[in-house]
């Protein structure tokens, strides 16, 4: 049994670590306490998972301040927030360590120890935004969470003065969009008269409230949804997120790509599925159709537009578009097998995304860039970093023997199910696409001829492969976990998503 | 009077599309970030019109008043969204005065311009 205060710990130990690092450490002993304060974090995070896992019908309740719920703000953690805390949590654990030399590269030596704190404020956004199971802290945590995305994003000005148009450009639709859901949760506090999700799940399901306040749940749920889309980046609200990640440090990318989109995909199915209630969003109103054709175009345009760019980060911002689109087109399908989907390809989108990003934060290391054109016989001169690169490409694609293959399995499985074969085409195109441009990555780093001369700027680096542990590990240990997905033993993971989804889509006689 | 009752309704939304105006149509970052005041000013008064109950008196326990009391909740709420606010224009304010010193402008058009040379060079 777990200690009782651990669901406030996963949120207080990284506000804490990251207000201290900010404030008395410098330099390097900033990067060490963030990587510690990551590694508590994820152990905290496991310990509540295996809790949640023996908790009687699957759900640890923890009263903040003592304050008993629905009055108190609770923290609440079923299966599907500790699938998406465990996400986070491994995600901050190996992309923390292995940011360091990244960052050392992008942030003036005098700003790290403010750069780790935020690092870690951002991530106490992010934790808390999953754990909570009060509506209004989801705003403010989410506030929290995007402020510093906008910092860290900044910070990408010293390679690039566009990192600074970019932040600005995420930070007004940001705003905007974290404007609309605090609207929302306000009409759904004067329909409900309260601020926790489960009682406001309970509320709004009791038939006089749906009739006398039938049209203000429908203008709450517009604008939760119109928020969320923003937070999440789903098309046609995806135009803050390929500047925000082309231009970024490499290694804030890897962190952003890998959390922040997705736990803005866990907000959507916690409002769409557990607060309004799978009835109101999809029987009542028509989120499945719109959903799936935002997903469906997400896909397509994202992967089109993922081949025709050249710089490598700005190709796997473009990239992320189409994955959440997937993500997306699970959720819409508003069925156990599609929401297992959406979640596995969550998992599995994070540590490729991670993993890749890290990669590209490796090759900026050595080369300065990191361009399509620059990647010639780069698989001799740093295998490894060609080989995490290589996997995760794979691993986009889908690949059989990769993550991303399971995840659309389940896909195709859901569309399948309910005769929505356009579904099922627009995924396997996307896969095609996705070959196009992985194709684009993968042919240079191993087929290019011997003596071709190294890359401009390459004298100073002398042809050799980055620092192995600092920037190299942190990129194989995601790809060894993607791949373990891939190939079966991703076991207790994908039990995790399928009886989170069975908690969401309860199995109902009939089809 | 039926209509006066819905008057902070009818302020809350027109100031919230006039700074959502602001923030889209304006080209000038600074201008952009006044609209975003605005916008989030005018959910301010949406919350606060939440709260108010016929008859009701400040949230604040008096002797020998049995009620009733505005519902304090929204108050408490909008003062933390009033911090989120403050701690968003500081933000963005800071990323318009590097945005000046790294472009030497603040009008979005010159700064796509700007932007758009240095993807050719």
């Amino acid at each position: 049994m777990s200690h009782p205060d651990v669901p406030a710990l996963v949120v207080v130990v990284p506000l804490l670590t990251g207000l201290l690092t900010a404030l008395a450490l410098r330099g390097r002993w900033a990067w060490a306490a963030a990587t510690l304060s990551s590694w508590l974090v994820l152990a905290l995070v496991l310990d509540l998972a295996l809790a949640v896992q023996h908790a009687p019908g699957g759900v640890v309740s923890y009263a903040l301040g003592g304050w008993a719920p629905p009055v108190g703000i609770e923290y609440r953690v079923d299966r599907l927030n500790a699938f998406v805390l465990v996400v986070v949590a491994v995600m901050g654990a190996v992309v923390t360590p292995g940011a360091r030399l990244g960052v050392e590269a992008a942030v003036p030596a005098d700003r790290l120890h403010l750069f780790w704190g935020v690092w870690q404020l951002c991530q106490v956004g992010l934790l808390g935004i999953t754990i909570t199971g009060d509506a209004f802290n989801v705003y403010v945590l989410l506030e929290i969470g995007s402020l510093t995305t906008y910092t860290l994003v900044a910070m990408g000005k010293h390679r690039d003065r566009r990192a600074l148009t970019a932040a600005f450009q995420y930070l007004v639709m940001g705003t905007v969009g974290a404007s609309f859901l605090l609207v929302g949760i306000g009409y759904l506090l004067q329909v409900t008269g309260t601020l926790n999700m489960a009682d406001m799940a309970a509320r709004l399901l009791e038939p006089e409230t749906a009739r006398a306040s039938g049209r203000t749940i429908r203008a709450a749920f517009s604008l939760i949804a119109a928020g969320v889309c923003l937070k999440m980046a789903l098309f046609p609200a995806h135009t803050w997120l390929p500047g925000a990640y082309a231009h970024a440090p490499a290694p804030v990318s890897a962190l952003l790509a890998s959390t922040a989109t997705k736990v803005g995909v866990y907000v959507a199915i916690r409002f769409l599925y557990g607060i309004f209630g799978r009835e109101l969003s999809f029987e009542r109103l028509p989120t499945g159709p719109l959903l799936l054709v935002c997903a469906a175009v997400a896909i397509l345009a994202g992967s089109l537009l993922a081949c025709r760019q050249r710089d490598l980060k700005r190709l796997l911002a473009w990239s992320s578009v189409a994955q959440i689109g997937y993500m997306a087109l699970g959720v819409g399908l508003a069925s156990k097998a599609g929401l297992a989907g959406a979640l596995l390809h969550l998992l599995q989108h994070a540590l490729v995304k991670g993993a890749l990003f890290l990669a590209v934060g490796a090759l900026v290391w050595r080369l300065g860039a990191a361009r399509t054109d620059d990647l010639g016989g780069l698989g001799r001169r740093m295998p490894w970093t060609a080989g995490v690169l290589t996997l995760g490409m794979l691993g986009l694609v889908g690949v059989p023997g990769t993550a991303g293959f399971v995840s659309k399995w389940y896909l195709v499985t859901a569309a399948l199910e309910q005769g929505l074969w356009p579904v099922a085409v627009v995924v396997l195109v996307g896969s095609l696409l996705a070959a196009a441009y992985a194709l684009k990555v993968i042919e240079p780093l191993w087929a290019a001829p011997e003596d071709l001369p190294p890359p401009a700027g390459a004298a100073a680096w002398g042809g050799r492969e980055s620092p192995f542990s600092s920037l190299v590990l942190p990129g194989l240990v995601l790809s060894a976990l993607s791949l373990g997905l891939g190939l079966g033993l991703g076991g207790p993971a994908q039990g995790l998503a399928l009886a989170a989804a069975e908690d969401l889509v309860p199995a109902r006689g009939g089809p | 009077m039926e209509w006066l009752r819905l008057v902070p309704y009818w302020v809350y939304v027109a100031l919230m599309m006039i700074g959502l105006y602001g923030a889209i149509a304006r080209g000038n970052l600074v201008k952009k970030v006044i609209g975003l005041g605005l916008f989030q000013t005018g959910i301010f008064i949406f919350y606060i019109s939440l709260a108010v109950v016929d008859g009701g008196t400040a949230p604040i326990a008096r002797e020998g008043w049995e009620g009733p009391y505005t519902s304090p909740l929204p108050h408490v709420l909008i003062l933390t969204a009033i911090v989120v606010s403050v701690s968003t224009m500081a933000v963005a304010l800071a990323l318009v005065i590097e945005v000046q010193r790294a472009y030497g402008t603040v009008e979005a058009d010159e700064l796509a311009a700007l932007d758009a040379e240095g993807t050719e060079a």
